[in-house]
């Protein structure tokens, strides 16, 4: 059984974990100067927003940018799958603060934004109550922002176009928000997990930090099983720990079970035997060619179909392309048109055809990862279910709702 | 050198790839997909000119990119 680290303390059903109460539990916020970016490198900390990036690196290029940097405190959890970051603010919104709090000290910071998902209500009651009761200057003046409920909202450009111009759309880089973000300040868009965990660290250290892990993996992560699992939900496990394991803490799962999808929508699909020993640590993961992404592990049963599933997804990747570039508006539109077509009127060679090299064709070619992520994700998809893809049947009447009905 | 694109400029207008098709193809849907290399030297002149008469000023002839932050 992992020892639970965020997720420690009163029971989660309680709901948000007061200050007084947070910081008899674990002291109050520790002062420290530029040291915490050397702890943080130390104890090998990657972001939990998807892209696993070192967080001291993103720290310190902050910090090398002229200009009073500001910290937005990242809570848009876009991934229809993930619950892991709203699971948190909701229970433990000091520790985020906390970790917000350090950042801006660190980093000199001249204004912090909480950034959280409008459809998120749980989580933002949390953090509006977790910041009326923070004496700290810092957080006193920070804003609660409400994120759109949209997939790129989470996306640090978007972020700061949000906050600066009240589009949530990703924008042109260079700059990167990290040289010139909200109101042209180098800024730190920090994913609420990520700051929860450099909390810990500022108080118990970088070798405390390592000593949970295993297989080589450092710390913990929090991970959100979906899918044909009899208790899914959140549970926080130690990194390296195994698909069979995390499968285990969700109650167990049928043996036949067809597919696991790691890392949500631009996530790779793994054939189901192939990913029970699959290691759950952002760097063993990408030494496979795979990711950790925003931490959810989806299951597909024995009775679900690979293809209709990945229809499904890659139509509501599409529709949330926020058309600014026309390799992904056009091309995940095509995408997820052909991979309607095989879904409902069944297997063709030419659309099989179209997908693979549409999928190669979008790579690469949007102001944000949107269309990379989908087209990973789709090719994941035609390697773990290419027997399907090939054989799919029409399912024609079925879906059609009465439209063929002559 | 390298050719630059700033994907939400770029309309798809495809003078690009007209004007140096050895550097820069054309998607099914009309948008340019460019060489990953570095422009030779015996293209530059083809890159400048598609360079500068892309009518939204979506391309930029630059030095080998930065990688991105996460």
């Amino acid at each position: 059984m992992t020892r639970l680290r965020l997720l420690a303390g009163p029971d989660l059903s309680l709901g948000p974990e007061r200050l007084h109460a947070h910081v008899e539990r674990l002291g109050p916020t520790p002062v420290l100067g530029h040291s915490l970016i050397d702890m943080l490198e130390a104890s090998g900390l990657t972001g939990r927003g998807g892209a696993s990036f070192p967080v001291a690196r993103k720290w310190r290029s902050v910090a090398r940018h002229r200009g009073g940097p500001v910290v937005v405190v990242n809570g848009a959890e876009g991934e229809p799958q993930s619950l892991k970051d709203r699971v948190l603010m909701s229970t433990r919104p000091h520790l985020v603060l906390d970790g917000a709090l350090l950042a801006a000290r660190t980093l000199k910071a001249s204004q912090v934004i909480v950034y959280v998902g409008e459809d998120h209500r749980e989580a933002r009651a949390a953090m509006a109550g977790a910041l009326a009761e923070r004496p700290d200057p810092e957080l006193r003046r920070a804003r609660l922002v409400a994120a759109p409920a949209r997939y790129v909202a989470g996306e640090s450009s978007a972020a700061v176009n949000l906050l600066d111009n009240s589009i949530a759309s990703p924008m042109s880089k260079p700059p990167d928000p990290h040289e010139a973000g909200v109101g042209d300040a180098p800024t730190l868009v920090q994913n609420v997990e990520s700051l929860a965990h450099v909390s810990l660290i500022a108080r118990y250290g970088a070798e405390w930090f390592k000593s949970a892990g295993r297989r080589g993996g450092a710390g913990t992560v929090l991970i959100t099983v979906a899918g044909a699992v009899p208790s899914p939900g959140v549970v926080e496990i130690e990194a390296g720990t195994t698909v069979r394991e995390v499968l285990d803490m969700a109650g167990g799962v049928d043996p036949a079970s067809r597919a696991v999808l790691i890392g949500g929508y631009f996530g790779t699909w793994v054939d189901f035997a192939a990913a029970q020993d699959l290691a759950l640590d952002p760097a063993a993961l990408r030494e496979r060619g795979l990711g950790l992404g925003c931490g959810v592990v989806g299951v597909i049963s024995s009775r679900g179909c690979g293809v209709c599933e990945t229809a499904r997804i890659m139509r509501y990747l599409a529709g949330e392309s926020s058309a600014q570039c026309g390799p992904c508006f056009f091309g995940l539109r095509a995408l997820a048109d052909a991979c309607g077509r095989i879904a409902d009127k069944g297997s063709n060679a030419d659309d099989l055809a179209r997908l693979h090299r549409w999928a190669r064709d979008v790579r690469g070619r949007g102001a944000c990862r949107h269309p990379d992520g989908a087209a990973m994700f789709l090719q994941s998809a035609l390697q773990t279910f290419a027997p399907e893809f090939s054989t799919h049947p029409a399912h024609w009447r079925a879906n059609a709702g009465g439209r063929d009905a002559a | 050198m390298e050719i630059g694109i700033d994907r939400i400029r770029c309309d798809g207008r495809g003078l690009c790839a007209e004007l140096a098709p050895e550097l820069i193809r054309l998607d099914d849907w009309g948008y340019p997909i460019i060489a990953a290399s570095p422009v030779p030297d015996h293209l530059l002149s083809h890159a400048q000119k598609a360079v500068a008469a892309c009518p939204v000023l979506a391309l930029s002839l630059r030095q080998a990119a930065k990688r991105a932050l996460g």
